[in-house]
């Protein structure tokens, strides 16, 4: 089912939260909502639900209005970053709870619900806990339980508000794949609120980038990760350093050093260089060659992270290597070196005439 | 010798001791030795954080045992003075036992109905917003500050057959059961109330919010997801509406009309043969009070932990 997200702005008291948000997202996308806390992507994401009301705008889903529509008439699965459990009933329970509470109707006989928790026991891997209660099961498997749970109802749309934000690093890491895996597999329309971009490009079909109630860019991760559009953007994805200084010419002037900007207005800017984009040599190459000390290295795994100082302007860098190239160079703390940018993106400054 | 044989348990050696102490004994402080190694043991692997457990029991133990345990039991040891046969006369007198049913019946109806309305007025409280909510909230309390006779007697004025509320209706309300149960409610209005409320206040909302989107209505939402969280408070406030209820005297004497056989509650009988010098029959009676208060209160905390055992699933 696709929904479209029309003009939506949204106040908490004075405070705005949401600012004239546009969306639209396709039938069985998956789509990540990515950004600082307090940039409104958990606004955006229970208006959706509407388990939150905006004060101006629409929301469609397969173009049919559903913004006056009461959450429980939606049909959208919510998964809540803290699970949610019902921690008076069991799994089988909670699983089975959206059946449950369906008018006479429709609601399946006794033996089908049996049969569709059952299949989503397995499919969460928690085929021995049905009599257990939510207290008796750690983070990773509660919420586990609370995506059957969610599943079970058929939604159209499935909502995760930061769910895999409570666990640790490698259960985390475990849950994203296997949501991926259950996307492809269920194609239902989902949405996932997280502020870690990792978590969003790893998973996500499209990104979309939100800060202070606006979104700022909307892409395939390839997209926002190789060309974003402005500042914001390129800071949040990624480590990344900058350089303050002027464009005159096709050049971007910064401390002593002189780099290429060849497609760049004229006037105060700041070049962007992420923190792998970096060679880092014994003797200057050229007039971008910046002359800096190495102040701390720090090996994290296969990456090497080195930390130098500028020597022009005494400002830090920060400079990923990977394991192999930080063994050939055999680099020591205190080494005089030169880094050199190997990809550089400039954007003018505009508040800076301001 | 008792310095050196604690040392030799502890070390679990008692070759050395079987000579002087005879086998029973011995067991006996075999086994304490044993429960000693198995206790420092636990110490060493559970440290508190806080440190003064021996001291703060101690204390609690000393403090229920000055302040409740020796005056009950006097209840219990007065009792006990008299014979059976005149200790059973004196609970089965008919008066006595009419007033014991009308004790309890007015108890749990004032507290059952408190419960309720508790519940309802917690409820408001804490999901609404609306101009003088402290004050309703504040006047909560009130039933616990006014001395009990003078709610007697403001109660008795209003709902007495030519009072102000009492003129309306046409069965007496003062002077019948009915007087007392309303008495009782107003001074067991707060328990239910102080109890659900911060239960209220923490239920998780995502909770409420995840039942919603899986299709629940408000009633549906209301019934299978707060209510069970509710349960533990509600029977909490219950319990205690209803033993405040059940000792109740200051304001009931004055609603109720005191007829022997009709409104005659059991803490009245105590009064009056008290103030007739029969002290061993005021702690039968009251002995009787207090055993089948302790089976109630019992039964709900068994209850209790009934619920809350379903519930954290342990």
């Amino acid at each position: 089912m696709s929904i479209i997200v029309e003009n939506i702005t949204k106040y908490y008291g004075s405070y705005q939260a949401l600012t004239n948000i546009n969306l639209e997202i396709k039938s069985g996308e998956l789509i990540a909502l990515l950004g600082p806390s307090g940039s409104g992507k958990t606004s955006l994401l229970r208006i959706i639900a509407g388990l939150e009301q905006a004060e101006n705008g629409n929301i469609l889903f397969n173009e049919e209005n559903y913004t006056h529509k009461h959450v429980k008439d939606r049909n959208v699965g919510f998964v809540f970053q803290h699970y949610a459990l019902f921690r008076n009933m069991s799994i089988f329970d909670n699983i089975a709870y959206g059946l449950k509470v369906r008018p006479r109707k429709i609601r399946p006989s006794k033996k089908e619900i049996e049969q569709k928790v059952t299949e989503l026991l397995q499919l969460v891997k928690l085929e021995g806990y049905k009599d257990r209660y939510p207290s008796q099961l750690s983070g990773g498997q509660r919420q586990r339980v609370a995506l059957a749970r969610a599943l079970a109802v058929e939604p159209n749309i499935l909502l995760l508000d930061e769910p895999f934000g409570a666990l640790d690093a490698k259960v985390r890491k475990e849950l994203r794949r296997w949501l991926r895996r259950l996307h492809d597999e269920f194609n239902v329309t989902s949405v996932f609120v997280t502020h870690d971009q990792e978590e969003a490009m790893d998973v996500a079909d499209r990104v979309v980038i939100m800060n202070e109630g606006k979104i700022e860019q909307v892409g395939t991760p390839e997209e926002v990760y190789d060309h974003p559009i402005n500042p914001f953007v390129y800071d949040f994805l990624g480590s990344v350093n900058l350089f303050k200084g002027n464009v005159q010419q096709g050049k971007l002037v910064t401390g002593n050093v002189e780099m290429n900007a060849p497609d760049s207005e004229d006037g105060v800017s700041t070049g962007y260089v992420r923190a792998h984009n970096f060679i880092i040599e014994r003797k200057a190459s050229g007039k971008d060659s910046i002359a800096s000390i190495i102040d701390h290295i720090h090996t994290m795994g296969a990456i090497v992270r080195i930390e130098v100082i500028r020597h022009d302007t005494n400002e830090p860098l920060e400079i990923e290597l990977n394991k192999e190239q930080y063994m050939e160079l055999e680099l020591r703390k205190g080494e005089r070196v030169f880094v050199r940018p190997k990809e550089l993106k400039v954007f003018v400054d505009y508040m800076a005439g301001i | 010798m008792a310095v050196r044989s604690t040392k030799f348990i502890n070390r679990n050696k008692h070759e050395g001791e079987d000579v002087f102490i005879s086998s029973p004994l011995k067991s006996i402080r075999k086994s304490w030795g044993e429960t000693m190694t198995i206790m420092t043991e636990a110490k060493r692997k559970n440290k508190r954080t806080i440190p003064g457990f021996g001291l703060t029991m101690g204390f609690t133990l000393l403090y229920l045992t000055i302040i409740v345990l020796i005056p009950l039991s006097m209840v219990f040891l007065n009792t006990f003075s008299m014979g059976f046969q005149e200790f059973w006369v004196t609970i089965t007198e008919p008066r006595v036992v009419a007033s014991y049913k009308l004790s309890f019946m007015t108890a749990l109806t004032a507290a059952f109905v408190n419960a309720v309305f508790g519940v309802l007025i917690a409820w408001v409280l804490t999901r609404y917003e609306f101009p003088g909510k402290r004050i309703i909230d504040g006047l909560v309390d009130l039933p616990f500050a006014l001395p009990t006779a003078v709610a007697g007697i403001t109660l008795t004025t209003l709902y007495s057959p030519n009072g102000w509320i009492g003129q309306f209706f046409s069965f007496k309300i003062a002077f019948t059961p009915a007087g007392i149960i309303i008495a009782l409610i107003f001074i067991g209005l707060p328990f239910v109330v102080r109890m659900v409320q911060p239960v209220l206040e923490n239920i998780e909302k995502g909770m409420e919010e995840a039942s919603a989107s899986l299709g629940a209505n408000r009633m549906q939402t209301f019934i299978k997801i707060i209510f069970p969280e509710l349960i533990p408070a509600i029977l909490t406030g219950f319990a205690l509406s209803f033993a405040r209820a059940l000792g109740e005297y200051g304001s009931v004497v004055f609603i109720a009309g005191n007829m022997p056989f009709k409104t005659e509650i059991s803490p009245l009988i105590i009064m009056t043969k008290l103030e007739q010098y029969d002290y061993e029959g005021a702690t039968a009676v009251a002995a009787v009070m207090l055993v089948i208060t302790f089976l109630i209160l019992f039964t709900i905390n068994v209850l209790q932990w009934w619920t809350g055992k379903r519930y954290s699933g342990k």
